[in-house]
């Protein structure tokens, strides 16, 4: 069974939201919540200035406090996949999950009563599609792939390139990698 | 299970997962923009839930910004158009009834017989943009009218095309024939590659960054692009020009330029190199606020890199008035450089090409075209202000009525007083559009036409590396009592007495007929939406592919003898541009990535991420005024004119003697339910505008205003 991963070159975005929608259609989330998002953060002074685009998500991981939180089992971690995911019948919207997540990548989705997220677009990936927001993404910034496949995508992005993760104090132990080199005006 | 088509999409798609419906998938191509990406569309129990691009489609390549993502927005929008409507008010008064398609026709068609007889046909215009222009020019030209207007060459990418068809012969053309991927230096001037989305030219741009391409970005603004960019020159707004004399002093001087490439191909050299001689880096450091050595610098980082240097020629240009002198000194730089039909630089596109389809001449109309406003190089989409201006004055003579198709005037034209002028003097304003704009709402009729998503219009023909085409077909029926565009032009030419133009039952017909006249499988082009002619590309240079340029003389015209006769400057001039005083903001305006200029601000999905624009100001100016980030102030311009209010943005990333604001907000439409009182608009700051005497382009950040208290008289 494959070890799923996300890697973000945050080189290669340019903020350009294709993503945040992708996922929004893919998924049906509804209006004013988000399972993606992109962070801008610029830092310096006029002129001498410097910019991070951040994409965002579950980090789907292998130390996860959600699944920790959960009172009722319904978030749980597949062992197989390594994503974190939900029984979407068992959860009865307590947002314990919301608020153990360090990462703000939950919320709940009022009109059904759940707590809902990322799910790394699994039913997709078992049509053996990408997860929405890597196909259309316009950068090329998010790479999805098996960490037990040497040749895969996020194998050779994590063996090239030094890669981050988000709160790694936390101890969370997440599956989503950054790759943040930036460019400095010179 | 029986379903229906009202059942909300996460019902549906639960139900696909289940295995109780399953999808199909349609191809066409996008107009959430006019880059006319492939796309694919699902479609569950006749309702379009996601769309995804074209891997087959060269603008898509399989992938769709969020704009495309988000086009099912536009289809389901409940503020679209949903039938014909005819004014029963003042115009601009926003009061209407429903008609029926007959009726709405009839009214037209009898408004324009009245003023063909009354005035010659010559005396109605049409406005048009996007693929509406392949349907409503024909008809224009069937009624016997030469005045066409579309925005896109006068308020946007014309200086660009005439400056370069001056130097090479040929514009860059859309998409732009640019190398980046394969670039070592790019220079972008005040392109704003990312906010700007065009989806392959961005993937480009991503792809070049993600590789190490050295990016110049020359912006008051520190953009996107700016924060991907190796060398960011903030530089003063409108002076440009300054920069780019410079550095091909330096280019020269410093013996950088390409000596082989200028001697093949090029004219005029020891001219450019005299006129340039004064141009000094010092001398160009005090117009641009720039530091000598960054300007040295980088001349030398472009010489060194040579020719894989893409100076990108920008696409929306109307700047200052001179936009046509600016674009021709990119295009000395990228001769000098030796960069054009040069691996990194510009690439050709491709020779190859569709047989011409047959079809009877249109009537030749009895009076010369007013639409290009005496401007010498006034390209064929026509300069829309010459047609609003003669509009307003009668003379050479009168124009009566306006089509406007796929345009949104008010938010394109400069100087909204004229529009409206203008526009008082019409005695018929006919708009197509999907949606209640802004000019819309100001039509004495309205036809609805159905959404991208809902129509056949005609084949995309591209013509980038290699030649394609893409079909759009209706991935669902249209809704409402929307129309394709081809169906209203038909209707409408029946009853102006000019069906023989419209020779076909169907727009499909007509596209099988081209289709195997042009030898495309056309069952295979409604199922993969793209077909590429195999082995038609010729991009660059070679001893066997050497370069044609249809300037005057043959060759790359460093110095235009075509621009001196007709008494301009035939090498590129500095001139000083008026600066805003103490207290005054210089506006300048550009684009988000979600939105296509005030056509999508009501999107649900778009406005949600961006839901109004925001006055970006210099944070030390914006405290030294006492104004805070994220409050609301109104704008007021030189000329006494007032924004809505508007959201500060205080931030670090944009020089002390500007603004800047997102363009296409403030809809007047209370129709768009979503975006109505939302942002402000630019275009109502922009009174003022500087043609440019070449070509009739309108330079419109020339522009000044003041900040002022939300609610105050200032």
């Amino acid at each position: 069974m494959p070890k799923y991963a996300m890697v973000i070159d945050q080189r290669r975005c340019i903020g350009c939201m294709a993503c945040v929608v992708a996922c929004k259609k893919e998924n049906e989330v509804p209006p004013g919540d988000f399972r993606t998002r992109v962070v801008e953060k610029v830092e310096g002074e006029y002129p001498k200035l410097r910019m991070e685009l951040r994409s965002e998500l579950c980090n789907h991981c292998d130390n996860p406090p959600c699944v920790y939180n959960c009172p009722t089992g319904a978030s749980y971690k597949n062992k197989e996949t390594g994503m974190v995911l939900l029984k979407k019948y068992r959860c009865v919207g307590c947002k314990s999950c919301v608020a153990a997540c360090p990462y703000d990548a939950r919320y709940i989705n009022e009109e059904k009563g759940f707590a809902d997220k990322c799910t790394f677009c699994e039913h997709r990936i078992k049509e053996g599609k990408e997860p929405a927001c890597v196909a259309t993404c316009i950068g090329k910034s998010r790479i999805f792939g098996d960490l037990d496949d040497p040749k895969s995508a996020v194998s050779i992005a994590l063996r090239e390139n030094h890669a981050e993760v988000l709160l790694q104090s936390a101890g969370t132990k997440p599956r989503v990698y950054y790759i943040r080199k930036f460019g400095k005006p010179e | 299970m029986a379903v229906t088509s009202a059942l909300p999409d996460k019902f549906l798609l639960w139900a696909e997962e289940q295995g109780m419906i399953k999808a199909t998938y349609t191809a066409t191509f996008c107009e959430m923009c006019f880059w006319k990406c492939g796309t694919m569309a699902k479609v569950l129990n006749g309702r379009v839930v996601k769309l995804e691009g074209n891997t087959a489609h060269p603008g898509a390549r399989g992938k769709l910004c969020a704009r495309g993502n988000a086009g099912a927005g536009l289809l389901y929008d409940p503020n679209r158009l949903k039938t014909p409507l005819i004014s029963t008010g003042a115009r601009g008064e926003g009061k209407y009834r429903k008609a029926s398609w007959d009726e709405a026709l009839s009214v037209v068609a009898d408004k324009l017989n009245k003023i063909k007889q009354q005035y010659g046909p010559e005396s109605v215009a049409l406005f048009t943009h996007g693929t509406p222009t392949d349907h409503f020019l024909p008809l224009l030209s069937a009624y016997g009218s030469p005045n066409v207007g579309m925005p896109s060459f006068a308020q946007c990418r014309g200086p660009r095309d005439v400056g370069l068809e001056l130097t090479f012969g040929e514009g860059i053309g859309s998409p732009e024939r640019v190398d980046m991927v394969n670039s070592k230096v790019v220079v972008l001037f005040g392109s704003h590659l990312g906010e700007n989305m065009h989806n392959s030219q961005v993937q480009d741009f991503a792809e070049a960054v993600g590789k190490g391409v050295k990016f110049v970005v020359i912006d008051p603004r520190y953009s996107i692009a700016a924060g991907k960019a190796h060398i960011w020159m903030p530089i003063k707004p409108s002076t440009d020009i300054a920069l780019m004399l410079a550095w091909i002093n330096i280019i020269i001087s410093e013996g950088m330029y390409d000596k082989q490439y200028i001697s093949s191909y090029a004219n005029g050299f020891t001219e450019l190199a005299d006129a340039v001689k004064s141009y000094t880096p010092e001398w160009a450091a005090r117009e641009t606020d720039l530091p000598v050595q960054q300007i040295v610098e980088t001349a030398r980082l472009l010489g060194k890199n040579a020719p894989a240097v893409c100076v990108h020629p920008g696409r929306h240009v109307t700047w200052y008035g001179d936009d046509v002198q600016r674009t021709r000194c990119i295009g000395i730089l990228m001769a000098l450089l030796g960069t054009w039909g040069r691996e990194g630089g510009a690439f050709f596109a491709t020779k190859a090409s569709f047989p011409k389809m047959a079809a009877k001449p249109f009537p030749e109309p009895g009076k010369a075209p007013l639409n290009l406003g005496g401007f010498p190089f006034a390209g064929g989409e026509g300069v829309t202000q010459a047609i609003r201006t003669a509009t307003i004055s009668g003379a050479p003579y009168p124009i009566k009525g306006w089509f406007v198709s796929g345009t949104n005037l008010m938010k394109s034209l400069p100087n909204q007083k004229e529009t409206i002028e203008a526009i008082k003097k019409l005695d018929l304003l006919v708009a197509v559009d999907v949606m209640p704009f802004d000019t819309v709402m100001m039509a004495d009729v309205i036809l609805p036409e159905c959404t991208y998503l809902e129509r056949h219009d005609a084949l995309a023909v591209g013509k980038g590396k290699s030649l394609t085409v893409s079909l759009r077909q209706p991935v669902v029926e249209p809704m409402y009592e929307s129309k394709p565009g081809w169906w209203i032009a038909k209707e409408l030419s029946k009853r102006l007495g000019a069906e023989e133009y419209f020779p076909w039952n169907t727009y499909e017909d007509k596209i099988k007929n081209q289709c195997s006249q042009w030898n495309v499988d056309y069952e295979q082009l409604k199922k993969v939406g793209t077909i590429t002619i195999p082995n038609t590309a010729t991009p660059f240079i070679t001893v066997t592919n050497q370069p044609e340029f249809k300037t005057a003389s043959g060759k790359i015209e460093l110095y235009s003898k075509e621009l001196k006769e007709k008494g301009f400057d035939p090498v590129p001039r500095y001139t000083n541009h008026q600066q805003p005083a103490p207290g005054e903001f210089r506006l300048v305006y550009g684009r988000s990535a979600v939105h296509t200029f005030s056509r999508s601000t009501n999107n649900a999905e778009l406005s949600e991420l961006f839901p109004e624009n925001e006055v970006w100001v210099n944070s030390r100016k914006a405290k030294e005024m006492g104004i805070e980030n994220n409050a609301y102030v109104v704008l007021v311009n030189q000329d006494g004119v007032k924004s809505n209010r508007i959201k500060v943005k205080a931030t670090e990333r944009i020089r002390e003697d500007c603004v800047y604001m997102v363009h296409g907000y403030g809809t007047t439409s209370k129709e768009l339910k979503n975006a109505y009182g939302k942002g402000a608009d630019d275009q109502g700051l922009i009174t003022r505008y500087a043609v440019d005497p070449i070509c009739g382009g309108t330079g419109m950040r020339v522009n000044f205003v003041r900040f002022a208290k939300e609610g105050s008289n200032a």
